[in-house]
């Protein structure tokens, strides 16, 4: 098995989440899922709504949930730059739970001045937190 | 002249408002501080998504590529939206009149070239000036700086992104403090749409990469990212300007209060002076009379 490292780095705006030798990243990209090992050839990449999962080395792996961003390959490393990211232990259960909620009444509802994309863009966060907290 | 009783009860008084005003300096310090950490930590992400979109420009112009992009497109300008940044709370100086008055400018000067204008407001205090006054407001958004998030920042610019996109606004404007230092904070007019592309400089012995999905694809939203980018950061400027200008007003009030006790310390003492001194020529007089 192969178990050589390469450089990731994983960034929000608000904060750095991640920055160490990987061995692999999965991500979700936007036509599916990918991983990334050593070696890689430059890729650039835009993520989806989903989660990534980290691995130092083949026995130890985190998880953490994403709302999309970019994914960029290099010769030197990997960058990440996501709009929100956290990692599975850190998810907010109950918060993510009401918004759930929040966003499924308003999809129900559907008053007239309702911002579809932006509820539906909500539902999809929120449903990805839950599933990679009870994930972990 | 007041009375001794007066003076003390107004010395007493002022010294609360200089603590009170101290304690709101103090806490205005504390958030200016950490507002100031938010700004440095943002910093790496957004030079590295302008590496990433400089990378990808660079090799876009090379294949010949024009870049087309409804975010792009200069149209007459007949309907105009101005994001308006102030605070959710008073006692820090001109920091939300200089906004309100700046955004008023600016709506006066659209209106007299012939378009009309609708209001994004951020801050309560914006809000309510031009709730009063009868404005066209789309969406407002109150008591986001306690707790700044940026999927606020997502948010506004969604607002307005579609509004463009859907051709019912032609340019997207954003009023707020800019934060240059503690001591200097200063109203600035920036145009969010349409977007300017800023050609990168150099880099261009690049490596191409695999693009998944097309470049095109990734330059689009890559330019959506980049615009909550800049959202995000009219935001924390202005959470930061807010609290510095807090600060100083906070610390003029202070000191202002100390001056005026001193003030009042000096005519309590005249008053003591002259009560006393009334006092003993009442006793001196009364002796002299006994005596007499």
């Amino acid at each position: 098995m192969l178990n050589r490292s390469f450089h990731l780095e994983i960034r929000t705006p608000e904060q750095l989440i991640y920055e160490g030798d990987v061995t692999s990243v999965q991500a979700p990209g936007v036509e599916g899922n990918f991983q990334i090992l050593a070696g890689h050839i430059p890729f650039l990449t835009a993520l989806d709504v989903g989660e990534i999962r980290v691995r130092e080395s083949s026995e130890t792996s985190q998880l953490m949930a994403t709302s999309g961003g970019v994914f960029e390959v290099l010769r030197t490393g990997v960058t990440v730059l996501v709009e929100t990211a956290e990692w599975a232990s850190e998810i907010d259960v109950s918060r993510a739970e009401s918004a759930l909620d929040r966003a499924q009444t308003q999809l129900t509802e559907n008053a007239p001045d309702l911002n579809r994309p932006r509820a539906e863009a909500a539902l999809a966060r929120a449903k990805n937190r839950i599933k990679v907290a009870s994930n972990l | 002249m007041a009375t001794l009783r007066e003076i003390r009860r107004r010395i007493a008084s002022i010294q609360n408002i200089e603590q009170v005003t101290d304690a709101m300096r103090v806490v205005a310090a504390a958030r200016l501080r950490r507002a100031q950490e938010n700004i440095i930590a943002t910093r790496p992400y957004a030079e590295k998504l302008n590496t990433i979109i400089g990378h990808l420009i660079s090799q876009m112009n090379t294949e010949e590529q024009a870049l087309t992009h409804p975010l792009l497109e200069t149209r007459e300008i007949k309907h105009v939206c101005i994001v308006s940044v102030s605070g959710d709370r008073g006692l820090c100086g001109s920091f939300n009149s200089n906004v309100i008055r700046t955004t008023t400018q600016r709506i006066a000067h659209y209106q007299e070239s012939g378009a009309d204008v609708t209001l994004i407001c951020i801050g309560r205090r914006g809000q309510e000036h031009f709730v009063r006054r009868g404005y066209d407001i789309t969406d407002s958004y109150i008591n986001i700086f306690r707790q700044l998030e940026f999927q606020t920042a997502v948010d506004v610019v969604h607002e307005f992104e579609h509004l463009y996109i859907d051709k019912k606004i032609d340019k997207v404007e954003v009023v707020y403090n800019n934060f240059r230092s503690a001591i200097l904070q200063t109203v600035l007019v920036e145009q969010l749409l349409p977007l300017v592309p800023e050609v990168p400089e150099g880099d261009t012995h690049f490596l191409d990469y695999v693009y998944e999905p097309s470049q095109i694809e990734l330059f689009e939203m890559l330019l959506g990212k980049h615009l909550n980018m800049q959202m995000w950061k009219v935001l924390l400027d202005s959470n930061a300007a807010e609290q510095a200008a807090r600060m100083a007003a906070m610390e003029n009030a202070t000191q202002k209060a100390k001056e005026l006790i001193d003030e009042l310390i000096l005519q309590r003492n005249r008053a003591r002076q002259t009560q006393i001194t009334t006092e003993i020529s009442e006793i001196v007089s009364g002796a002299a009379a006994l005596e007499g």
